[in-house]
């Protein structure tokens, strides 16, 4: 599914992804842990496809077996590469609906198919709106607009369990919830699951990872995955913190 | 970070006007340049009585003793008014079918949502007779006629209802107001006149559409809208679709009266071409658009989608003289390229009680340039008079410039006046946020001005609301896609 290999990226000419390399299978749920500024955002970022201030230096980055580096953020996007973000942006005036609409149709049409019926549309709404358990008003306000951060987080998940993506990359989802929306969150991404799609998990905490069960944690430390190992790595890291890490980094 | 931005602004709003300009027009002119003559042979091409042939005489006597102003923050080549033909009634050269029409227009058409019928109409194909709009006309111009209301050009108001158009014209804007407003007044070749009885609600919206022989206004129209005490009516000028037009100088007149308790609501959507990428050629619009509030409770409110013209100078403004009147202008001015929008309001506050609400959004894109200029007075007998103004400008690349000018005149202590202003950008977060959800960048940047420029678009009437937000997107869009 995702297949990165010796990834390089610099931020104003400053390494700070140095020679990353990860695989990803159908099926799979990764876990991305390690501590504040090590690269996390930024390796999700570059996977969506974002330039500006992102220079990838080196490497690839296949996906579906395709190199896609000079793929566009939204192709990627409608091939199946969501990303959930860490600080979700304010569109005021545009209300998820519209939003979700617009989207949904736009991947339609890339794929040949025709426009979401009103009915499905409104359907397909209903069933994500109860698996991430957001009030159905909440749909009607602007995208992210004054929005608590829960209320954020959860905005995310809707818009992933309404656009059904191959690869889900999950920035930092947990952080700002508390731990019933921690659940209601993990639920959401446990439900949207299945043996056809992957999920990256990135996290600082173990804590989500009670929740959503990995298959495999990575440790990025310094812009390289200085380890990585079963869900018990988690754990590990939990006790212990990332000071241990420098030696192997 | 901020080039590739840029760059990508840059494509999206580098859009080139959809269409160009039909030739071949047949002309019943009247001679170039303006002279007493010329006005002599307008007024009697329209068979006008002796008084308003005068009128058009002394409007003209002004405008020569006049200077073109030069306070807004607009810059074109001087205007040489003697090389203007004042009056042409173009004979319209039917097409047979759609297929003749400019593709790249039937694209725009489309893309609005405009019917098959109406794209005939706006394009100027023959229209059957037996179609369904000329039925619709006929049940419209019937449901007027039986609430009394008077719907016309202006030029049979003048021939049918010499009164009223004696009464009310030129009573809010007087040929002495600016240097445009002489200007129309002495040449005005022709444009709408309504009526609204005592105590009628006008069933329906109003459209110039509707209006016989709509479509060949000229350049300098001249709009009256009367509504008596208690009645109501909401008026919608222009369309979404491109508004083809040879002329370059616009100057149009609108007037509005509202006595006591009646209300007026005047939508427009102004969409003349802009001009190319390069900045040539292209509209420029001069109008005077006012409305008087002169009876109690009455209420005007202006709302406008301007997205077309070079050059735009445009104040709707309300005269708020009756006590407890009230005054709305809700505004959307896009600019791309090298357009040059100067437009804002005027609330003048005189009754007691008074109140007025400006919304001004401005987006500039391109090397364009949109400036808010407003003025907003409280007069010593206008007591415990409210004024809001917000006015926001959102910034597409750093090419273009916003500026927003508020004059205040307070005279008097119980009245207050409050006003707001932002200046924003779409921020590359947005973007990507929105790309990184499928959507192109044209529609990135179409939902976020829609969003934006909310507040006014859902004062506009449904339809209109719906193809003014394709309008935006469209505006906007560029070589992307
Ligand atoms: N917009 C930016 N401008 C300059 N440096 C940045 C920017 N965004 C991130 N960085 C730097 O890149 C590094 C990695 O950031 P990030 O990917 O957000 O880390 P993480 O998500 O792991 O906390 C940090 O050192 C951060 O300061
Ligand atoms: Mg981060």
């Amino acid at each position: 599914m995702l297949s990165i290999k010796n990834l390089h990226v610099s931020i104003e000419g400053k390494e700070i992804i140095k020679g990353l390399n990860l695989e990803v299978h159908p099926g799979e749920v990764h876990a991305i842990m390690g501590p504040n500024g090590t690269g996390k955002s930024t390796l999700a970022a570059v996977i969506a496809g974002r330039e500006g201030i992102y220079e990838v230096t080196e490497g690839e980055i296949f996906y579906k077996g395709k190199d896609i580096s000079e793929m566009a953020i939204e192709d990627r996007a409608r091939e199946g590469i969501f990303l959930g973000f860490q600080y979700p942006v304010e569109i005021p005036g545009v209300s998820i609906t519209n939003f979700m609409r617009t989207a949904i149709n736009e991947i339609r049409q890339y794929k040949g198919l025709e426009q979401i019926s009103a009915a499905n549309f409104l359907k397909d709404m209903e069933e994500a709106k109860k698996l991430v358990g957001i009030q159905s008003k909440l749909t009607n306000r602007s995208v992210n607009e004054g929005f608590s951060g829960g209320e954020k987080k959860k905005n995310e998940i809707f818009q992933m369990a309404m656009l059904k993506p191959d690869l889900a990359i999950l920035d930092e989802t947990d952080s700002g919830l508390d731990i019933d929306a921690l659940k209601v969150v993990a639920n959401g991404v446990n439900a949207l699951k299945t043996d056809q799609n992957a999920t990256i998990v990135i996290t600082h905490y173990q804590r989500l990872l009670d929740y959503i069960i990995p298959d495999f944690v990575h440790v990025l430390y310094n812009g390289r995955i200085v380890k990585s190992g079963g869900k018990e790595l988690a754990l590990e890291l939990e006790s212990k913190g990332y000071d241990w890490l420098k030696a192997e980094a | 970070m901020a080039n590739d931005e840029n760059v990508l602004i840059d494509n999206v709003t580098r859009g080139e006007y959809k269409y160009g300009f039909y030739t071949d027009i047949e002309m019943d002119t009247a001679p170039v340049g303006l002279s007493e003559d010329t006005i002599r042979f307008i007024s009697a091409k329209k068979s006008e009585p002796q008084w308003l042939l005068d009128f058009r005489l002394k409007a003209y006597q002004h405008w020569l003793t006049l200077e073109e102003p030069d306070w807004a923050h607009l810059h074109h080549p001087p205007i040489k008014y003697q090389e203007i033909i004042y009056f042409a009634a173009p004979k319209k050269k039917e097409l047979a079918s759609l297929d003749e029409v400019d593709p790249d227009l039937l694209e725009t058409f489309n893309k609005l949502g405009i019917s098959l019928e109406e794209q005939k109409r706006l394009s100027g194909v023959a229209v059957d007779a037996v179609i369904d709009s000329v039925s619709v006309k006929t049940t419209f111009t019937k449901t007027l006629q039986k609430h009394g209301i008077i719907f016309s050009s202006f030029s049979e108001a003048v021939q049918n209802h010499p009164d009223l158009i004696k009464k009310y014209m030129a009573s809010v804007v007087p040929y002495t107001d600016n240097y445009f407003a002489a200007l129309n007044s002495a040449v005005f070749s022709d444009g709408s006149f309504c009526y609204i009885p005592k105590g009628v609600r006008c069933p329906v919206e109003l459209s110039t559409y509707f209006r016989i022989n709509a479509a060949n206004t000229g350049q300098f129209e001249r709009t009256l809208i009367v509504a008596d005490e208690g009645s109501y009516v909401s008026y919608l000028e222009g369309c979404t679709a491109p508004m083809r037009d040879e002329n370059q100088l616009h100057a149009a007149i609108v007037e509005i009266i509202a006595l006591k308790d009646a209300e007026v609501k005047y939508s427009t959507v102004q969409n003349w071409y802009p001009g190319n990428s390069e900045g040539k050629g292209g509209v420029y619009n001069f109008v005077t658009k006012r409305g008087m509030c002169r009876g109690a409770n009455s209420k005007i409110s202006w709302t406008q989608v301007e997205t077309g013209s070079a050059i735009t100078w445009k104040y709707p403004s309300c005269i708020l003289m009756g006590d407890n009147s009230v005054g709305e202008f809700y505004s959307v001015a896009v600019t791309n390229n090298y357009q040059q929008a100067d437009t804002g309001s005027k609330m003048i506050h005189l009754g007691k009680n008074t109140k007025s609400t400006i919304i001004s959004k401005g987006i500039s894109a391109g090397h364009s340039n949109n400036s808010y200029r407003g003025l907003v007075r409280m007069s010593r007998r206008a007591e415990n008079s409210r004024n809001f103004s917000q006015c926001d400008s959102l910034l597409l690349g750093d090419k273009c410039g916003a500026h927003t000018y508020p004059y205040i005149h307070n005279e008097n202590k119980s009245s207050i006046i409050e006003h707001e202003a932002t200046t924003s950008k779409i921020s590359e977060d947005q973007l990507f946020y929105c790309l990184q959800r499928g959507i192109s960048e044209e529609n990135a940047i179409g939902l976020i001005v829609n969003g934006y420029a909310k507040e006014v678009l859902k004062k506009l009437p449904m339809e209109f609301a719906v193809e003014a937000q394709k309008l935006l997107t469209i505006s906007l869009e560029g070589s992307v896609g």
